[in-house]
């Protein structure tokens, strides 16, 4: 159980760090590596939860796919030509104090609660392909059918949208 | 290792990301903030999949759901960032600056 607990700070510690990271950056490239760590700490806290499955999916979706589509377009965007003009240091402060707020009363809420000491059981093994899998192929056959429509509208919607303008009226 | 650090954990990212997105004005970096957001609700998720229930509800049912609601939510963000990044470029192209506040002339 030691190493359990020790696993858990040492990956929460790490996700945390990579948070702060993303948004105190000042370059935007340096913030999608730092969330490219946040979602491997993560990972790291699938697995360790023995959800398997959704380790590996987050590794390939998100550190994969999506962070790489996050630097193509960082690279994309010439960002030296127009650097980010300082925001008023009030408009800055108010922001930080209203998330501080949202954590303190959601802590707060969760204090109260009768069940937040309940034991988390590690052992079981639902995250594993095998039963995801038949779950998702018998009881969630529709929304995964579903989704590859979602996935083929969002892909036409991105190449319309990046078109060029004069393709557009033509 | 008990639910409460997990959830708090969870609470944090959250905040953070809330954090990031009220600050920045940079687009990418708000995106990047609301793909955290995401990420700290599935963690939330496959913590609560991994909570001993009693006898009274049927664990391995409920956990696999949990689980499933995770990979819907994960196909939903790949979806919705393709769009978003797509959005962003076109606005790139035609204000050349990605700062969200040339957006608010929109309203005029």
């Amino acid at each position: 159980m030691a190493t359990t607990q020790i696993l858990f700070w040492f990956l929460s510690a790490l996700a945390v760090a990579g948070a702060i990271g993303v948004i105190s950056c000042k370059n935007p490239l340096y913030g999608v590596l730092w969330l490219i760590i946040v979602f491997f700490a993560i990972s790291g806290h699938y697995v360790l939860m023995n959800a398997q499955f959704l380790a590996i999916v987050n590794i390939i979706v998100y550190a994969g796919a999506i962070m790489v589509l996050f630097t193509f377009v960082v690279m994309f965007i010439d960002l030296n030509e127009h650097p980010e003009i300082p925001k008023n240091i009030y408009i800055k402060i108010s922001g930080l104090i209203a998330s501080l707020c949202l954590m303190i009363v959601l802590v707060a809420a969760l204090s109260h609660s009768p069940a937040n000491k309940i034991e988390m059981r590690f052992g079981t093994d639902v995250g594993l392909i095998k039963y995801l899998g038949r779950t998702l192929f018998n009881d969630y056959v529709v929304p995964f059918e579903i989704s590859s429509v979602l996935f083929l509208s969002a892909m036409i919607g991105a190449v319309i949208i990046g078109k060029k303008e004069k393709e557009l009226k033509a | 290792m008990q639910i409460e650090w997990y959830i708090i954990l969870s609470i944090a990212l959250f905040c953070i990301g809330v954090a990031g997105a009220l600050t920045r004005r940079n687009a990418i970096i708000v995106f990047m903030c609301i793909e955290l957001m995401l990420n700290s609700v599935n963690l939330l998720l496959v913590a609560f999949s991994k909570m001993h229930l009693g006898d009274a509800v049927p664990i391995a049912m409920s956990a696999i759901n949990a689980q499933i609601f995770v990979f819907f939510i994960m196909i939903v963000a790949a979806a919705e960032v393709s769009v978003g990044l797509a959005i962003i470029v076109m606005m790139y192209r035609n204000t050349k600056s990605i700062d969200i506040n040339f957006l608010n002339r929109l309203k005029n």
